[in-house]
């Protein structure tokens, strides 16, 4: 009904990317066709579509705003195609986590790939990684381009790229053909978002690798504790969610499109509150349990006794929030005050569990299980099959606003001691609405400043879209 | 007690005032409006043709705030007032004509669009751009270019350069037609309307300066053909858009006694001649206007500081109006304009307010100062952002133009690593003086 039917050369570069995915699955589902050479036709066909896309969309168009029939277009207003790319994405993900083995012919497909870089055959999650990588690549490069008004937009794209294609694809890969013991590790992927860190296996590969091997895991662990506020309390939340976490890369890439979708209410602000505290809570819980029964599986063969550990994770847990309690509670509204305190005594009253019964159970459920279910629960179908799938139904930014731990850690220092904030410029907003309906956090930026206050909220992500759609520059990130 | 007020109009400076009083407590509150049952920002309908937003996007509260306020909402078209007995006629949604009495009366009822009489204005695809119900019309004359290929519009405004955006992002061919010799002469310095003009022209909008509309020409059908100028050009058309500017929407006040000029007149407490009836936003003129301010100023900004202000005067704390430094801003396509303070026009300039223009590709600013005692009197900006409040606080205190350019950077407003232009400033500045 409306004009902004895509362009014929949109048209044609858009079925190029679709017949790049055809050719991979095809070679999928019959490995003689076309073999590895599949591979990099299927590949150079999705680049090509992409890019190409991109170039007949944006190219002799004055830099600026491009937010022309946002939502009048299907796919970006939950039309029909939005519902298909929605159901499509969701059912790559389902066979991803739990029928691998229906994806077995694309994986065989990806091995000339695999070797060549650490030496291994592919598995599903080397096929996950490089098309990850790639979306965060070409998706990144149609961002830049459509906001090459924007250095903000720009550098923080540059870096996710960066940190997606350096850090979580190569580097491991060529860990792992230096030293095929070391375990994966994503350097930039911290605990909790890296919430088997912390698992048996993996401190079995951290402690048995040497020095190379015990400096990852104190790496790790400064990570969390020390690195982690620092960064937050100079720039935000942002320094990770929007410029280094691969999930965030994705979200502001290849989710980008969708980030008008996120849910203004105030029932959601309410739900996301309690959702994202509770998983951090059940992620810690979890963590602490896993690392107890490996300690209680030796007792004496590290310098930390398991009753050791316990009481000092109580014992900094208690200060930390102690502390936030006392200082910050003039920050924090009564409804928050309360439900911190609420689920900070489950936790220490679970802690007290493992102390007293001397075993790694919570209520006779053994900690590994309470590890698992959040690993299938949260780690695969929230962030991967909500999380990603729903992309094109409920927004970008889901699992980071959601159900993230990082993001609830990240958001309490933002919250509590960062210099970061949007301020709002005197009296020039017009309430016309544009700031909260692209916070693909679903914060309503607009009754902020509307009435002049700054934007001190602990799920500000800080990608900055909100002050690059100002019609009347009324916002600026600040730290 | 529990007083009776009533608010016609639930725009910016209605509902700040409705919602205001309702914060505090302050009388029963009942909101008139026959547009719409919510409060939107009028100012961005465009984003709705657009694609930017959805209509709904467009409403600053939520609509279950409203419905659990305890402001009383009536979706009414009100016909006149009858200051004798403190009563108002209305006609409600299902036609029926009834009346409603009030302590006191606050009239909020903003503009309409200025027509002037055109030969031929009653043709079928010809608007403004002021209601929700031009939305509507829009969509259905210009849905898309191929049932609307050409549009004019008519008048070089704010709402004239934003109908014209709308027209061009749905590829509709616009044309914008001014009387005068530049883009928005009456507010712009000279330079500043170039650097707009080419801005605008850059994004293929066809803009004839100097010519005004004589008559609009419609087909067969009724729908508008073509239109003619002044000077004779015949411009093929499917939509003509009047922006000539708006006019305070008071017509229905001509039998009420309350003393009228342009608008209705009201002294610096907002109080009309009926000392139970007050007048806030587009619709009331100062009859002792600021100096340096208008006596009528239909911005969004001014009718939200009338609204608060006489709330605080509802709620037991007389509050003479006070707007402080002028200041507005706009979007000329992808350009971005703020003014702070004065920068007058030449045919308005001032004998001593003296200019400083400085501009680089599509940015550029123009301050004004005091020829004899230097101190800075405001500032356009474009493509550059400054602070709102340290720029009025430079001009409240009147510090000079050197210290102004030298601390520009003070009022930095830009994101973050964009492109700093102050030091050029300042060299531009120091070289000319």
């Amino acid at each position: 009904m409306h004009s902004y039917r895509t362009t014929s050369i949109q048209k044609v570069f858009t079925y190029m990317g679709l017949s790049g995915l055809a050719v991979l699955i095809l070679a999928g589902f019959t490995a003689s066709f076309l073999k590895s050479t599949g591979l990099f036709i299927g590949l150079g066909l999705i680049s090509i579509g992409v890019i190409g896309y991109t170039f007949s969309s944006y190219s002799g168009l004055p830099a600026g705003i491009k937010n022309n029939g946002v939502w009048h277009q299907s796919l970006t207003s939950r039309g029909i195609v939005a519902w298909v790319v929605g159901v499509i994405l969701t059912a790559f993900y389902v066979t991803l986590y739990f029928y691998p083995e229906h994806l077995e012919g694309l994986i065989r497909l990806f091995d000339p790939l695999s070797e060549g870089l650490s030496g291994k055959k592919a598995s599903q999650w080397f096929v996950y990684g490089v098309l990850y990588t790639l979306a965060i690549v070409l998706f990144g490069i149609k961002f830049i381009i459509k906001y090459k008004h924007s250095k903000y937009q720009k550098y923080r794209t540059y870096s996710v790229i960066f940190f997606q294609t350096i850090f979580a694809f190569l580097i491991p890969e060529i860990m792992a053909r230096l030293n095929g013991d070391l375990p994966y590790y994503d350097l930039k992927s911290i605990w909790p978002l890296n919430y088997y860190l912390f698992d048996g296996y993996q401190l079995d590969g951290f402690l048995q690798n040497g020095s190379l091997g015990t400096i990852l895991l104190i790496f790790g662990i400064l990570s969390t504790l020390i690195i982690t506020p620092i960064l937050t309390y100079k720039f935000g939340k942002r320094w990770y969610c929007s410029w280094v976490c691969g999930c965030g890369g994705l979200a502001e890439t290849a989710g980008d499109p969708f980030r008008q979708l996120s849910d203004k209410s105030l029932r959601a602000w309410k739900l996301e509150r309690w959702m994202i505290h509770l998983i951090l809570a059940w992620v810690f819980i979890s963590t602490v349990g896993v690392v107890y029964s490996y300690l209680l599986q030796a007792p004496d063969s590290y310098l930390l006794g398991p009753k050791i550990f316990l009481i000092s994770v109580s014992l900094l847990f208690s200060l930390v929030v102690g502390l936030i309690l006392w200082k910050r509670k003039d920050w924090l509204a009564k409804d928050a005050q309360s439900s911190a305190i609420a689920i900070s005594s489950v936790i220490l009253l679970l802690l007290g569990f493992f102390f007293f019964s001397e075993s790694d159970r919570v209520l006779f459920i053994p900690s590994y299980q309470i590890r698992s279910a959040y690993g299938f629960f949260i780690g695969s179908i929230f962030s991967g099959v909500i999380g990603t799938g729903f992309y094109p139904i409920l927004g970008n930014r889901v699992w980071c606003r959601f159900g993230c731990p990082m993001a609830a850690i990240l958001g309490i220092q933002q919250k509590l001691f960062s210099k970061f904030q949007i301020s709002t410029n005197g009296g020039q907003c017009i309430s016309c609405g544009n700031c909260s309906a692209y916070c693909e956090m679903g914060i309503d930026v607009r009754a902020y400043a509307q009435r002049e206050e700054p934007i001190k909220r602990a799920s500000c992500v800080g990608c900055g879209i909100c002050s690059a759609v100002c019609p009347r520059g009324v916002l600026r990130l600040e730290s | 007690m529990n007083e009776k007020i009533v608010i016609i109009g639930n725009g910016i400076a209605g509902s700040t005032l409705a919602l205001q009083l309702a914060k505090e407590g302050t009388g029963s509150v009942t909101l008139i409006s026959d547009e719409s049952s919510y409060f939107f920002s009028r100012t961005a309908l465009m984003y709705v043709y657009m694609g930017h937003l959805t209509k709904e996007q467009l409403e600053p509260l939520s609509r279950e705030s409203w419905d659990q306020s305890p402001i009383q909402r009536v979706k009414a078209r009100v016909l006149s007032i009858n200051p004798e007995n403190k009563e108002l006629s209305f006609r409600n949604n299902e036609g029926e004509v009834k009346q409603l009495s009030y302590d006191r009366l606050v009239i909020a009822t903003g503009s309409k669009p200025a027509f002037y009489d055109w030969n031929g204005q009653e043709a079928e695809g010809i608007l403004g751009l002021y209601h929700l119900s031009d939305l509507e019309k829009l969509e259905k004359w210009a849905p898309n270019a191929s049932a609307c290929p050409e549009a004019v519009v008519i008048g070089g405004g704010l709402i004239g350069i934003e109908l014209c955006e709308m027209l061009l992002s749905r590829q509709i061919k616009t044309t914008l037609i001014i009387r005068e010799n530049f883009f928005w002469s009456s507010h712009l310095p000279e330079s500043d309307a170039q650097l707009v003009e080419k801005h605008i022209q850059s994004h293929h909008l066809n803009l004839i300066k100097e010519d005004e509309l004589l008559e609009i020409r419609a087909d067969d059908t009724g729908r508008v053909a073509s239109i003619q100028t002044k000077k004779g050009e015949t411009i093929s058309c499917n939509l003509v858009g009047l922006t000539t500017g708006v006019r305070p929407n008071i017509e229905f006040l001509k039998t009420s006694r309350l003393e009228l000029d342009k608008g209705i007149l009201v002294d610096e407490y907002l109080k009309t001649s009926d000392p139970s009836i007050y007048a806030i936003g587009d619709c009331a003129q100062l009859r002792n206007p600021l100096s340096n301010r208008s006596a009528i100023e239909p911005v969004w900004y001014t009718s939200k500081l009338m609204g608060e202000t006489l709330a605080q005067t509802f709620s037991g704390q007389p509050t003479p109006y006070n707007p402080g430094i002028w200041y507005n801003s706009a979007k000329f396509f992808d350009l971005e304009y703020q003014t702070y303070g004065r920068v007058h026009p030449k045919a308005l300039q001032p004998e001593n307010e003296q200019h400083f223009h400085w501009e680089t590709d599509e940015k550029g600013m123009t301050f004004a100062y005091d020829k004899t005692s230097g101190a800075f009197l405001g500032v356009n900006t474009f493509g550059i952002r400054l602070n709102h409040r340290i720029v009025s606080s430079w001009i409240e205190t009147a510090i000079t133009i050197q210290e102004v350019i030298r601390r520009l950077e003070e009022a930095h407003f830009d994101p973050e690593f964009s492109n700093r232009y102050y030091k050029q400033i300042n060299h531009a500045f120091v070289q000319n003086h």
